[in-house]
């Protein structure tokens, strides 16, 4: 069985720090892209990568017995790339091939060409029945590993999440976490003008999933909420992690929903970089 | 307008996908014009008519079946919906909407998908698509346009909104140079001449006509005389344009920005082996999905360039 590998509260830090840094530097080489998208999950992949969550080695990327991360919101691939390249799937250096030619970087996460990307996504709402999926083979397999897939707030609007989300309820799939990424934003506006969720919670809750609401960028509190999930058995867990879209970066942060999908400027890189302090 | 025999230049003229969305605004005069979005306005320029119109504008959200599906019921009170995403998330996604809810009762719903193909570049193949012409043809009843320019893309977003039935209308991501001064020329299933020749002719649309101008161009240097359609319309196609072609021509060679299967290529095909044996040859993606990388990277590593039309009329013409 992989083991999950357990950094230190400074280290995780630090790692949130690289992380940002390398989505913006990415995201800006190739020109194009979404570090807004990648900026607000930065806390939730850090501790499912390095907190003690995930069992994972990037050495037998396909260990039966590995726990999987499932990348819902495809389009949030420099985040996926950049915490894979910390984890040690591929050497740091090529996050700067995102999205050229030849590149397994691709703009979306292609999982016939990276080791580490568990599904290939891009066209949103499929990533939860994917995950259940898995978590079906696990008990076929008689295997205890977990699966774990993060779909956005705007993603959330596909009819297929909600059938995900009645069949992983109706059997009880207490291997499986759903992780919400609700920085509140979509493509074009906010989620709240173009399609509410509210109220989500009580929407999970009576399609049969435990759920917990939490401050998305708070490492205490995403910690907190895995440790919460892998205790739950009965029902799939969703976590809803609150977050702010461009997160760490006042110029995405700033305008969400027309920097969805912009890479910070030339011009404004070493001020975002400052501001991520990396 | 010139892409240069090899390489690909996307960096002049108007992308189809604007031109598109400047003509829908403009239609929007005919105040039973209705316009739906999943959440992509701003990709597919709807957002000109949302300005516009914003009482009838509706943006439901990253939910394409559902986007379909109210597009059917406006369409049942008398309205005219256009609905518009990109077009891998519209076919592939509401594929079974589009049957059920559109083709099938024959709706009067015009569909149009942007960002088709590989030239959308750097996204990937998970936002581009190279089945969407098949997908849509497999449609009973469907009309089908893959306009060549700006120009052609307006008017046929016109055309389209003038006539009764459910229409397809694919648009592309990238500039594209201009192969018609204005939108005159453009009339739904009748394919237009755009380069005059009697040795082999090239069929083409969407961004491959432009190619295949370049493709004359060079093959005239070898003296050979090449005659290039541009065959707008794939459903229904231009029976007699084709047949002529047969007669006057040594042989055809289709240029399409899509799939091997199912699209302008097995059409052309089909029509021609109706009337006798043609020789016929094909460029196309193959049978294959792209990769991310800039456009112009991506149409030539996948072989839709001048000069792969150009070796395929040499193949033609070899007896
Ligand atoms: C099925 C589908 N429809 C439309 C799109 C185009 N699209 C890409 S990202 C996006 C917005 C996603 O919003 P959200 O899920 O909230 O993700 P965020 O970027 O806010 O993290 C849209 C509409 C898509 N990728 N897939
Ligand atoms: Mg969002």
């Amino acid at each position: 069985m992989p083991k999950a590998r357990t950094e230190d509260a400074a280290e995780l830090e630090r790692i949130t720090r690289t992380l940002r840094r390398d989505i913006v530097i990415a995201t800006s080489a190739a020109a194009s892209g979404h570090p807004s998208t990648s900026l607000s999950m930065v806390e939730v992949v850090s501790i499912l990568f390095f907190g003690g969550v995930l069992r994972y080695d990037p050495k037998d990327p396909h260990n039966r017995e590995r726990d999987r991360f499932i990348l819902s919101k495809g389009h949030g691939a420099p985040g996926l790339y950049a915490v894979l390249a910390e984890a040690g799937y591929f050497p740091a250096d090529d996050l700067t091939t995102l999205r050229r030619l030849g590149s397994p970087l691709e703009g979306h996460p292609n999982m016939c060409r990276l080791p580490g990307v568990e599904a290939s996504t891009g066209s949103l709402g499929q990533g939860l029945s994917v995950g259940i999926g898995h978590a079906l083979g696990a008990s076929i397999d008689e295997l205890d590993y977990r699966v774990y897939v993060m779909v956005g707030d705007g993603e959330s609007e596909q009819g297929q999440i909600w059938e995900a989300a009645m069949y992983a309820g109706n059997h009880s799939l207490d291997n499986l976490t759903l992780i919400i990424d609700r920085n509140g934003y979509q493509q074009t506006d906010s989620v709240k003008n173009i399609q509410s969720l509210d109220p989500l919670d009580k929407k999970l809750e009576a399609f049969g999933w435990a759920v917990r609401d939490i401050d998305g960028h708070s490492l205490d509190e995403v910690r907190a909420a895995f440790e919460w999930a892998q205790s739950i058995t009965g029902s799939p867990q969703a976590i809803i992690a609150n977050t702010v879209k461009g997160k760490g970066v006042s110029l995405l942060e700033s305008d969400p929903a027309k920097w969805h999908g912009k890479p910070v400027p030339e011009e404004d890189k070493d001020r975002a970089l400052e501001e991520i302090g990396a | 307008m010139s892409f240069g025999i090899s390489r690909i230049q996307l960096e002049e003229g108007t992308s189809t996908r604007e031109a598109f969305g400047e003509a829908l605004a403009q239609a929007g005069s005919n105040p039973n014009v209705v316009v739906l979005d999943g959440d992509v306005n701003n990709s597919t320029f709807t957002k000109n008519f949302k300005d516009e119109y914003p009482d009838r504008f509706f943006n439901v959200g990253i939910a394409e079946s559902n986007l379909v599906g109210v597009a059917a019921g406006l369409a049942g009170c008398g309205k005219l919906p256009v609905v518009s995403s990109f077009s891998v998330f519209l076919l592939c996604n509401a594929y079974d909407q589009i049957r059920m809810s559109v083709a099938f009762p024959n709706q009067n719903v015009k569909l149009v998908g942007t960002h088709a193909g590989i030239s959308i570049g750097e996204d990937g193949p998970s936002q581009m698509t190279v089945e969407d012409v098949a997908l849509a043809c497999s449609f009973p009843g469907f009309t089908v346009i893959v306009p060549a320019d700006g120009p052609s893309a307006s008017a046929a977003t016109h055309a389209m909104l003038e006539r009764e039935g459910p229409t397809f209308l694919r648009c592309g991501r990238p500039k594209v140079p201009n192969v018609y001064e204005n939108g005159d020329a453009f009339h739904v299933g009748k394919a237009n001449t755009v380069r005059d020749g009697d040795d082999v002719t090239i069929v083409a649309n969407g961004i491959m006509v432009a190619m295949a101008l370049d493709a004359a161009e060079g093959l005239s240097g070898e003296s050979i005389s090449a005659r290039v359609v541009d065959m707008h319309t794939v459903k229904p196609i231009d029976t007699s344009a084709l047949e002529k072609a047969a007669n006057e021509t040594k042989g055809v060679v289709v240029a399409e920005e899509h799939m091997a299967y199912g699209g302008l290529g097995a059409t052309v095909a089909m029509t021609l082996a109706e009337r006798g044996p043609t020789r016929m040859a094909f460029v196309n993606i193959g049978d294959t999905y792209a990769t991310s990388g800039k456009p112009d990277e991506l149409l030539l590593q996948f072989g839709l360039t001048p000069d792969a039309i150009m070796d395929a009329a040499r193949r033609v013409l070899k007896d």
